[in-house]
């Protein structure tokens, strides 16, 4: 057990220590985008990378915040994806939700943008393109093998991770048990 | 006191084996000896590692036709196959989803997908969705680097092909390259686990 957690230190360390000679300057890569996306669909997309995702999806605040790891060409992501909107309409007071999109960025313009305006969808859509997913997988949940989709359900006191789908009840499951 | 002791003990024990029993339940780890399988090959064959006499390993891959990040890894998956199936090395591809819910992974599209592809390794199809849970694939893309010993085939590696798969000219490091280097050097493996995002195994 021991030796595992230490393997894992080690392999986030040294990729920790790759990562700052690797970081693209984000802010260029976002101007390019949302130029080409008021060109193209008049929709704005924020795109991050794991540094720029991190404060996103650990928000210290009253409410409870469902964060969604998905991609357009996911199908059991697309099937799941009403039942989070779902749930951003029914308890927008106090449920916050998140759609991280991982769709490949030469498809933002061409899938992700189209699919976001189809869809009409409410909930706040990122699109995260970080290439270094040997950090920030474990890093957002260390039993995450990668597979999507994925989704995190948490509030200040409580942290749930999901390497599932759900359906639309289990979803409200999971939700309530946050509810107090 | 010595209650204490004995159910602190107890719960211990129970804590451990329940980590036993999930890591046995979620696959394979490290170290592990990985089970032979008798799957169908795109050619109507039946294929087992066990026919593999002269191997000296296995990249076991799960696969398919329809994740893009399968198909992103495609050809460097023909590579690894190029490069180390002569080595003692040889790609076994397995493709793990349920082809009534993705009947783009059914026979016929891998056969068609192989051969536009020119894939030289054998491209399995894991009917009855046996093998994939037994390795622990999650996931397609997902690697297994096995080594034949007298004990079986033993796990070395699972994870990614390698860091980057956007673009293959850029890819700083060559996991299972290195792994495979590593096992015909007689080396110790640098990195035996990686993630990486993939398509769930479709069930």
């Amino acid at each position: 057990m021991k030796r595992i957690v230490l393997l894992v230190l080690l392999i986030v360390l040294a990729c920790k220590e790759q990562v700052k000679t690797e970081i693209v300057p984000l802010t260029q890569i976002v101007d390019k985008e949302e130029k080409k996306a008021i060109d193209a669909y008049d929709i704005s997309l924020e795109i991050y990378d794991y540094d720029g995702l991190e404060p996103l999806i650990n928000k210290v605040d009253e409410k409870i915040h469902v964060v969604n790891f998905w991609a357009t060409w996911c199908a059991p992501c697309v099937k799941e994806l009403p039942y989070f909107e779902e749930i951003n309409a029914n308890y927008n007071d106090r449920v916050e939700v998140l759609l991280v999109s991982l769709d490949f960025p030469r498809n933002y313009d061409s899938k992700l943008k189209p699919f976001m305006k189809k869809h009409n969808l409410k909930s706040k859509v990122i699109a995260f393109d970080d290439i270094d997913q040997n950090r920030w997988i474990p890093a957002i949940n260390k039993n995450w093998t990668g597979a999507l989709p994925a989704t995190i359900i948490y509030n200040k006191n409580k942290r749930q991770f999901y390497e599932q789908s759900f359906t639309k009840e289990e979803l409200e499951i999971e939700l309530k048990s946050f509810f107090k | 006191m010595k209650t204490i002791r004995t159910l602190a003990v107890t719960v211990l024990a129970i804590t451990l084996s329940a980590f036993t029993f999930k890591t046995v339940d979620k696959g394979y780890s490290i170290g592990d000896i990985a089970t032979d399988f008798s799957l169908e090959n795109i050619d109507g064959k039946m294929v087992s590692l066990a026919d593999f006499k002269d191997a000296k390993g296995f990249i076991v891959t799960f696969t398919c036709n329809t994740c893009p990040y399968a198909v992103a890894y495609e050809d460097r998956i023909e590579a690894l196959n190029k490069k180390y199936a002569k080595k003692g090395y040889p790609v076994i591809a397995i493709m793990p989803n349920n082809t009534e819910v993705k009947p783009g992974d059914n026979l016929a599209a891998m056969k068609a997908r192989a051969k536009a592809k020119g894939f030289t390794f054998p491209y399995l199809m894991d009917k009855g969705q046996e093998i994939y849970p037994q390795y622990g694939a999650t996931k397609t893309p997902h690697i297994y680097i096995l080594e034949k010993t007298k004990k079986g085939n033993v796990v070395k590696y699972i994870g990614a092909i390698d860091d980057n798969y956007k673009d293959p000219e850029a890819v700083k490091e060559r996991y299972v390259e290195d792994a495979v280097d590593a096992l015909l050097a007689g080396k110790e493996i640098k990195t035996t686990e990686t993630r990486a995002i993939g398509c769930s195994i479709k069930v």
